[in-house]
């Protein structure tokens, strides 16, 4: 057995395993922490395949933002989870049949499906030319699929936006700073003189 | 033993399916539901990239990236919508979620 295939096993094996866990766990944010597991174990098979720069992306997209913003959500609300979980066992028979015939489906479509001799060998960067795979996925991305990649920034401004426009409330009272009041403000109306009569006080 | 394609396509298989078991399982957790739907969608971005590195085609690749990109604007707007549902409401049940009911 070789490096490769034994580093596959290990990674897959833990990606299972902690996908497994981030089902069944019971604290919220056990279940955050075993999906990073799950991510970072997936970024360890991308880079097995040769999609260096995919790997990446996937731990600083996934671990560094997603996962850290379920984290901050789970944290955040303040929700008793013992109780979420009550239908857990409920569910569990009809959540197993139906996995089980997904899985005997997938099963029945992989064993059905005969890989050809060409795609048996493993190409272990696609990338032509002697490029880096960041070289040569920009190439692609940036001239083949500009407009794809142009709609998928406006996918995730439309997502900024929304995310803000949902959650962003003004409180009534709150203090705010404006610039324009106060640049408008001369010494004329902020300053008033009073002429103190002595001994009398204001 | 070399590891081909289609040691790769079992794991994203089993990945799809403990995916779609969490999303039954954890019906009232709503939380958990959208963690389950970032393993589908980490299961079809294993599917492609293996394809694409078995198949020598950068397409693949590209396309596990919009899938990315889509995961995250997905998650974003997910818990945007969670934490103010949280807001009016003070609990995240799925099953209270019939408010638009008319």
């Amino acid at each position: 057995m070789t490096a490769a295939a034994l580093f596959f096993y290990l990674f897959s094996a833990v990606m299972i395993a902690s996908a497994f866990l981030v089902v069944t766990a019971r604290n919220p944010v056990h279940s955050v922490l075993f999906l990073i597991l799950a991510f970072v174990n997936a970024a360890g098979l991308f880079i097995l395949l040769g999609a260096e720069f995919l790997a990446m992306i996937l731990v600083v997209v996934y671990v560094g933002a997603v996962a850290v913003l379920f984290l901050f959500v789970v944290m955040m609300l303040d929700v008793d989870f013992a109780e979420l979980k009550q239908g857990f066992m409920q569910y569990l028979p009809i959540g197993a049949t139906i996995g089980g015939i997904v899985l005997l489906e997938l099963a029945f479509v992989l064993g059905s499906w005969s890989i050809g001799p060409v795609t048996t060998m493993h190409v272990p960067t696609p990338t032509p030319q002697g490029l880096s795979n960041t070289a040569a996925l920009g190439s692609v991305l940036y001239t083949q699929y500009f407009y794809l990649f142009e709609a998928s920034g406006l996918v995730l401004l439309t997502a900024m936006i929304g995310a803000i426009v949902l959650t962003l409330h003004h409180k009534v009272g709150v203090k705010r700073q404006s610039i324009e009041e106060q640049n408008a403000r001369t010494a004329k109306e902020a300053v008033e003189l009073k002429k103190v009569p002595s001994r009398a006080g204001i | 033993m070399s590891v081909g394609l289609g040691h790769y396509l079992v794991v994203a298989a089993v990945l799809f399916t403990l995916g779609v078991v969490g999303i039954i399982v954890n019906r009232k957790n709503i939380i958990v539901i959208l963690m389950s739907v970032e393993l589908i969608l980490l299961s079809v971005n294993i599917n492609l990239v293996a394809f694409s590195a078995y198949l020598g085609d950068l397409t693949g690749q590209v396309f596990a990236l919009f899938i990315l990109t889509v995961a995250a604007a997905e998650a974003a707007i997910g818990l945007a919508i969670l934490v103010t549902y949280f807001r009016n409401r003070g609990t995240i049940a799925v099953e209270d979620v019939n408010m638009m009911k008319g």
